[in-house]
C-alpha cells in the first residue's frame, strides 16, 4: 500500500474515533448551512445561476488559450509583469528571484491556497525571508505550524480557548474567550507587519480577461493592505481562474460568497489592474502575476473530468461531505481536501499515490448537489476508481471481482456459493465481532444480517414454479 | 400491466420478504408480476470499485434476463440507479450499448413506479406507529426520488411520519466502502442512527435495503428498540 493511502487510513481512524471533535465540526458547520440557505433564497433562481456559472466556466476552461492571452495583454499594458509557471518549482523560483533582486526583507501574505500547493512559505523561509500570513485563520495555523484545515476556514478545527492559549504562548497576550479581543490581539501584531513588509503576496479569486484585472474577495481587509502597502505585489493564480467578461463577476462574486461562507457578498471586493500608474499617489511599484499550470493542463486534456477546472474553491463540497465532516481536513494529506481534492489530487500529484481518496467515499453525491459550478464530483470519483483499477489493479480485488462476475454470470455457481454461505454463517457466529472474525471490518460496529433459510428465488420457484 | 420484478442479489438472499412485499402490493393493484429467474446481480460492486470489465459481465446477465420485459421494477434506489444511470456509461461504445439504454429506460424504482408511472399514492396499507424516513443517496440524488415515498406513506392508515434532521445525509454504507473504510462508514452510521433516535420514531423506513442493512446493523448492535422496514413492507401491511 502506498504511504499516502496508509496515512489516510491511520489519520481517518484517529479522527473518526474522536467524537467530541466530530461534534465540534458538525456544530461549526451548522451556522454555515443556515446562512447559506438564506442567501441561496436571495437568488431569483439558484439552480439557474448554477447552470449559468457552469456554462461560463465551460466557455472559459475550453478557451484558456484565448482568455489567458487576452488577460495577459491587457494587464501587461498597464505595467504588470506576467510569468507563466509550468510547475511549482518555476513559480517558487520566480518569486524568490523577485524578492532577491529587489532586496526584500519581509513578506506579508493574504490567503492563497495556491501558495500552499506550491509550498511557497517553506521555500521563502529557507532563503531567509520572514513570511507573515495576514488572514486571521491562516495566521493562527501558521503560528501552530499547521496547514490550513479547510480551503476557506483554515482554523475551523480550533476552539477559542485553543486560540487564546496559542496567542498567550506565542504573543504573550492575556487569556480571553472573546472573538473580538482575539482579533484585536492578532490585528495589533499584523498592523506593524504591514508597515515593515516590502513584498505582498496574494491569491486571486478571479482573473477577468476582458479588462485585464484580478478580483480578490475577502472579509478582513487584509488582502487590500497586503496588495497595496508593500512596494511589490505578487498575485498567484492557477490558470483556471480566468473568466471571460467583467460582468461575469456579478454572478460569481455573490455565488462564491453564498456557497463559500453563507454570505450575500463578502465585506471587501477589490479589482486590481496593475501597479501604481503615473500620477497616482499610492499602490505598489511593481505588480507580478504568476500564472500556475502545475499539471492543470493534464486535467484539461481529460475531457471526462475537465469540468473540475471550473472549481472556484468555495469549499461548499467539503461543508456537505459526510466523509470530510467525520475525518476532518488533516486526514487527506493534500492541499485541497474534501471531494474536490479527492477528484483533482490524482491529476495534480499522481493517480497511483492518491487514488485511495476516490475510494474513500460512499458516493453519496452531496458534493455534486452543493457545487455552485456543477462539477460532476462524485462521478469523477468513480472514473478515478476505474482509471486506478486499470492502471494498477489491486491483485486481491481483481481476483475477487473476477470470481464475482464468473459467479453472477452463472446462476448455478451463485446458488452453490449461497449454500456455502449458509454453512459458513453459523461458524462465523461463533467468532462474531472478535479478532478471529473474517467479517470484523463490518461486525466490529454493526451486526451482520443472516442469510434467509430460503432465498426469494427458491421461494418463488416453490410457490409459483413454472411461471416466468 | 405485466411487471417484471428485479430483485437485487442481497435482497434475494437476506430480505426475501421485501421482494414478496413488492409482489403483494403490485398484485393487490391488479397487475401481473413476473420474476425472470435468470437474474443475479446488477454488477454494482465491481463497477463501484473500478472493475468495469467484470461489472459488464454481471450486467449482461441482468440485461439478458430482462430482454423481453415490458417494464422492470426493483425495490432499491441503488440497484435501479446502477441500471438506469450507470449502464449507459458502462456500455458506452460497446456493441450492446443500445440494449443497456433500452433496459435503463424501462426500469423503475418501486416508489417512483407507483407514483410516477401508475399514478397511485394510496395502496390501502395500514400500519400503526410513528416512523421516520431515510433517503437513500442513489434514489435521492441520482433518480431524484424524494416526494414519492412520502406521498405513499402519507396515505398509510395509522402511520405518522416524523422527519429526521439528517434524512438526506448518507448512512455510510457505500458498498465495499463500508468495509474498506470501516471507521469512516461507522462514524457516518453513528450520525445517522443518532438522528433517527432523536425523532422518537419506533421504525425507520427506507426504499433501499442496503442502507437499512447498515442502519439496522448498528441499531441491533446497540440493542436499540427501533425497528427498520423497507417501504414495500410498510405498503404491504394490512
Amino acid at each position: 500500500m502506498a504511504t499516502q493511502a496508509a496515512d489516510f487510513q491511520t489519520l481517518s481512524r484517529r479522527y473518526t474515533a474522536d467524537k467530541p471533535f466530530r461534534a465540534f465540526i458538525q456544530k461549526a458547520l451548522g451556522g454555515y448551512y443556515k446562512k447559506r440557505d438564506e442567501n441561496k433564497a436571495n437568488f431569483q433562481d439558484w439552480q439557474g445561476a448554477r447552470d449559468l456559472a457552469a456554462e461560463t466556466k465551460y466557455e472559459a476552461v475550453n478557451h484558456l488559450d484565448k482568455y489567458l492571452l487576452e488577460f495577459e495583454q491587457k494587464i501587461t499594458a498597464r505595467g504588470a509583469k506576467v510569468f507563466w509557471a509550468p510547475n511549482a518549482e518555476a513559480a517558487r523560483e520566480y518569486i524568490l528571484k523577485i524578492a532577491k533582486e529587489n532586496g526584500v526583507r519581509s513578506i506579508i501574505k493574504s490567503k492563497t491556497m495556491t501558495s500552499e500547493e506550491i509550498h511557497l512559505n517553506e521555500a521563502l523561509e529557507k532563503e531567509g525571508f520572514g513570511v507573515f500570513e495576514s488572514d486571521l485563520g491562516e495566521y493562527i495555523v501558521q503560528l501552530r505550524k499547521e496547514a490550513p484545515f479547510h480551503l476557506v476556514f483554515p482554523a475551523m478545527h480550533l476552539t477559542r480557548r485553543q486560540i487564546s492559549d496559542l496567542f498567550q504562548k506565542e504573543l504573550g497576550s492575556k487569556a480571553t474567550d472573546e472573538p473580538e479581543e482575539l482579533t484585536m490581539i492578532a490585528r495589533d501584531v499584523m498592523r506593524r507587519k504591514y508597515c515593515e513588509a516590502d513584498m505582498g503576496i496574494s491569491g486571486t479569486n478571479f482573473a477577468v480577461a476582458e479588462t485585464g484585472m484580478i478580483s480578490i474577495t475577502e472579509n478582513e481587509g487584509n488582502a487590500r493592505l497586503t496588495t497595496s502597502l508593500p512596494r511589490i505585489h505578487v498575485a498567484l493564480l492557477g490558470i483556471e481562474k480566468v473568466l471571460p467578461r467583467l460582468e461575469d463577476l456579478s454572478l460569481f462574486l455573490p455565488m462564491l460568497a453564498t456557497a463559500g461562507a453563507g454570505q450575500t457578498m463578502t465585506c471587501y471586493n477589490t479589482m486590481y489592474s496593475g501597479p501604481r500608474q503615473p500620477g497616482e499617489p499610492d499602490g505598489p511599484e511593481q505588480m507580478h502575476i504568476v500564472l500556475l499550470d502545475n499539471r492543470r493542463t493534464e486535467l484539461l486534456a481529460d475531457a471526462e473530468q475537465r469540468d473540475a477546472l471550473g472549481c472556484i474553491r468555495c469549499g461548499a463540497c467539503l461543508n456537505v461531505c459526510p466523509i470530510f465532516k467525520n475525518v476532518g481536513g488533516y486526514s487527506y494529506g493534500t492541499t485541497y481536501g474534501g471531494p474536490i481534492g479527492s477528484v483533482i489530487t490524482p491529476h495534480l500529484r499522481g493517480l497511483k499515490d492518491w487514488k485511495h481518496l476516490s475510494a474513500a467515499s460512499s458516493l453519496c453525491g452531496a458534493c455534486t448537489e452543493a457545487c455552485p459550478v456543477k462539477i460532476d464530483l462524485h462521478h469523477h470519483l468513480l472514473q478515478n476508481r476505474r482509471n486506478g483499477a486499470k492502471a494498477s489493479p489491486a491483485v486481491g480485488e481483481k481476483v475477487a471481482f473476477g470470481g464475482f462476475s464468473l459467479m453472477m454470470g452463472h446462476p448455478a455457481l451463485y446458488r452453490l456459493a449461497v449454500v456455502f454461505g449458509r454453512i459458513f454463517q453459523p461458524l462465523q457466529g461463533l467468532v462474531n465481532g472478535t479478532i478471529l472474525d473474517p467479517l470484523r471490518a463490518w461486525t466490529g460496529s454493526r451486526n451482520f444480517p443472516k442469510l434467509a433459510p430460503k432465498s426469494f428465488h427458491e421461494q418463488w420457484k416453490k410457490e409459483r414454479g413454472g411461471r416466468k | 400491466m405485466r411487471i417484471s420484478l428485479f430483485v437485487p442479489c442481497f435482497v434475494d438472499q437476506l430480505y426475501p420478504n421485501v421482494a414478496w412485499s413488492v409482489v403483494r402490493v403490485l398484485e393487490g393493484l391488479g397487475h401481473e408480476v413476473l420474476f425472470p429467474e435468470g437474474q443475479s446481480c446488477c454488477g454494482q460492486p465491481p463497477f463501484n470499485s473500478g472493475y468495469w470489465d467484470e461489472a459488464r459481465s454481471a450486467a449482461r446477465v441482468t440485461m439478458k434476463a430482462f430482454r423481453d420485459a415490458e417494464v422492470v421494477v426493483g425495490p432499491s434506489g441503488s440497484c435501479v440507479t446502477m441500471i438506469k444511470v450507470f449502464y449507459p456509461d458502462l456500455f458506452k461504445g460497446e456493441p450492446d450499448e443500445l440494449e443497456a439504454r433500452e433496459l435503463a429506460a424501462k426500469t423503475h424504482e418501486f416508489s417512483s413506479f407507483l407514483v410516477n408511472v401508475l399514478g397511485i399514492t394510496d395502496v390501502g396499507a395500514k400500519f400503526d406507529g410513528k416512523v421516520t424516513f431515510h433517503d437513500g443517496c442513489h434514489g435521492l440524488r441520482e433518480l431524484g426520488i424524494k416526494s414519492e415515498p412520502r406521498a405513499l406513506l402519507a396515505n398509510v392508515k395509522g402511520l405518522e411520519l416524523v422527519e429526521m434532521s439528517e434524512a438526506e445525509t448518507c448512512c455510510g454504507f457505500g458498498g465495499t466502502f463500508a468495509v474498506k473504510y470501516a471507521p469512516i462508514s461507522t462514524a457516518m452510521d453513528e450520525v445517522k442512527c443518532a438522528s433517527i433516535l432523536q425523532t422518537g420514531a419506533g421504525t425507520v423506513v427506507s426504499n433501499d435495503s442496503s442502507c437499512l442493512m447498515q442502519i439496522r446493523g448498528m441499531l441491533e448492535k446497540e440493542k436499540s428498540a427501533v425497528k427498520s422496514l423497507h417501504l414495500a413492507e410498510i405498503l404491504a401491511s394490512r
